[in-house]
């Protein structure tokens, strides 16, 4: 049941408890609860709208830098994922298994201004090592939903049964 | 020319189905928001459509045995004895056919002699009086009540037999109403078939879409009732598969020589690359039922609560993907009701009596669709109760 609860949260978060209550054959008050608890454990995080800025004229560049670290003795990434994380031009910060150690996901007014950021206050950070700075050109998919509406079939269903 | 004079009478005197009517005027109209169609809404599962895709890679493009791949009829054997711990042997009692409704049409056909009488227990799915007319049979309707949940009673079938009657079709999980028989209840009429000498065809094509709890019951599991019965399923329904028409009887050995027979000459055999894709879906399937049981059962506790809601009353369907509110208390007629939704409010529902008469004064809403597509429908119906009230 938590998990069906955390699933249907994550594919729309405007469900009323009413709702989501009758999906799951539970009450209201039993899923402002189970809600409360996943807030208060740090499972649920926030309630974030999925905008497709490209839609939204004049916002912003995005991309993808990939960082290698050398990680600290004792605090690991840790230390440099904080001071990147604060930079309000980073939107998320993954630290990863592979080629590279932290991928940063970062919006700037343009390509240039993304680019002048990497190397005026990125690189420059004690522990980097590189970063390999891709441009995002679209988001097709994006948690789950179709950012794009490409695969928005029309519902072909015509037999009568 | 004249056709007529070169046309069989009973196909000529057969009503196209009621369900057609409504569609057809929904499919003409803009941003419609349907809740009518009958099959799921989910695609097969991706592991089942690529073991048709490579089949088709291997060349595996030629007709199947009459009867369908042995490895198929094997699997469709272990299947039902693991779900529903009913005995067939691969070899002679399973016929594969196109879709569960050819296998309902070769039983009818293979059963009934000129003038047999067929219990057909209302509403239910539309096929069954037709094809029981074009095999000769006598079709006599059981109109099964909503203060029952609309399940079968013995005493129902007490009050329609006669000493003609040779078979009882058996819909459950029932498509429009949703109603879903229990080991119990089938006990119950078992005891009727045996008194009176009756054949069952069970049609169990929704079998796996079984909510509440409840373990799916296959008619054939009842004490002495496998030797009298023809049990109908597919995959359609249960693996998302309806357009690869696939489908299959399971009963006697004697009464599946016979529609094999019929099979063989009218339509050689069922689609090869559906059949190994099948095979894939038997073997691997499981959790994909259990996945697609599992939303469908949301969205029904969802559409059930919110038409209780609104004071359209709708007894909690059991099985299925269909919930048939009543709609009596706004004074109109199904087919008022169906209409007046689909002109003011563009959401298209079938009437009731389009299943049979004892279906008027419902409405049968499917909620094989996505939540955003239900609550959409949901949010038009109530504004079209208010306005009705006004």
């Amino acid at each position: 049941m938590k998990n069906r609860l955390l699933e249907l949260l994550q594919e729309n978060c405007r469900y009323t408890d009413e709702e989501l209550a009758a999906m799951l054959g539970t009450t209201a008050d039993e899923i402002k609860a189970q809600i409360k608890s996943f807030e208060d454990a740090g499972v649920i995080r926030g309630y974030n709208a999925l905008i497709n800025w490209e839609k939204v004229p004049g916002s912003e560049a995005r991309a993808l830098i990939e960082l290698r670290v050398a990680p600290k003795k004792d605090k690991g990434f840790d230390e440099v994922a904080e001071r990147i994380m604060a930079f309000e031009e980073v939107e998320g910060v993954y630290l990863m298994a592979g080629d590279y150690d932290l991928a940063v996901f970062v919006k700037g007014k343009s390509i240039q201004d993304i680019a002048m950021f990497v190397a005026r206050r990125l690189s420059p950070l004690d522990s980097v090592l590189s970063a390999d700075t891709h441009f995002i050109l679209t988001k097709y998919k994006s948690n789950m939903i179709d950012m794009q509406n490409l695969g928005s079939e029309k519902d072909e269903r015509e037999c009568m049964v | 020319m004249d056709y007529d004079r070169f046309l069989n009478s009973k196909i000529k005197n057969t009503k196209p189905s009621g369900i057609r009517k409504f569609f057809d005027i929904a499919s003409e109209m803009e941003n419609v928001i349907s809740l009518s169609v009958g099959e799921p809404d989910f695609k097969t599962p991706w592991h089942i459509r690529q073991a048709g895709i490579d089949s088709l890679e291997k060349g595996k493009t030629f007709y199947s045995p009459n009867r369908g791949f042995t490895a198929l009829r094997e699997e469709i054997c272990t299947y039902f004895k693991r779900r529903f711990d009913v005995e067939y042997k691969p070899e002679t009692d399973v016929l594969v056919t196109v879709g569960g409704s050819e296998a309902i049409d070769a039983a009818l056909r293979c059963i009934l002699d000129e003038g047999d009488e067929v219990l057909i227990p209302e509403p239910s799915f539309v096929c069954y009086e037709p094809l029981s007319t074009m095999a000769d049979g006598k079709p006599v309707i059981i109109e099964t009540k909503a203060e029952n949940d609309f399940r079968l009673t013995p005493e129902e079938i007490e009050e329609k037999v006669t000493d003609k009657t040779k078979l009882l079709i058996l819909p459950y999980p029932n498509n429009p109403t949703g109603a879903s028989m229990s080991r119990e209840d089938y006990e119950a009429i078992a005891k009727v078939i045996e008194k009176h000498d009756l054949f069952v065809l069970s049609d169990e094509i929704y079998a796996e879409l079984a909510y509440g709890g409840a373990k799916p019951v296959s008619f054939a599991s009842i004490e002495g009732m496998k030797e009298r019965t023809v049990v109908i399923s597919g995959f359609s329904k249960t693996y998302a598969m309806t357009g690869w028409r696939l489908g299959y009887a399971l009963g006697p050995a004697e009464i599946i020589a016979q529609m094999t027979k019929l099979h063989q000459y009218g339509i050689m055999s069922a689609p090869t690359t559906a059949q190994y894709a099948a095979i894939e879906a038997l073997k691997n399937g499981d959790q994909d039922i259990e996945y697609m049981r599992e939303q469908y059962d949301m969205r029904r506790r969802l559409i059930v609560k919110a038409f209780n809601d609104m004071g359209l009353t709708c007894f909690e369907p059991l099985g299925a993907f269909y919930v048939f509110p009543c709609i009596k208390s706004t004074g109109l007629s199904s087919e008022e009701f169906a209409e007046k939704l689909l002109f003011s409010k563009s959401v298209a529902v079938v009437p009731g009596n389009a299943f049979g008469e004892s279906g008027e004064g419902f409405v049968r809403v499917s909620y094989s669709y996505s939540v955003a597509h239900i609550k959409e429908a949901l949010k038009r119906i109530k504004e079209f109760l208010t306005e009705l009230e006004k």
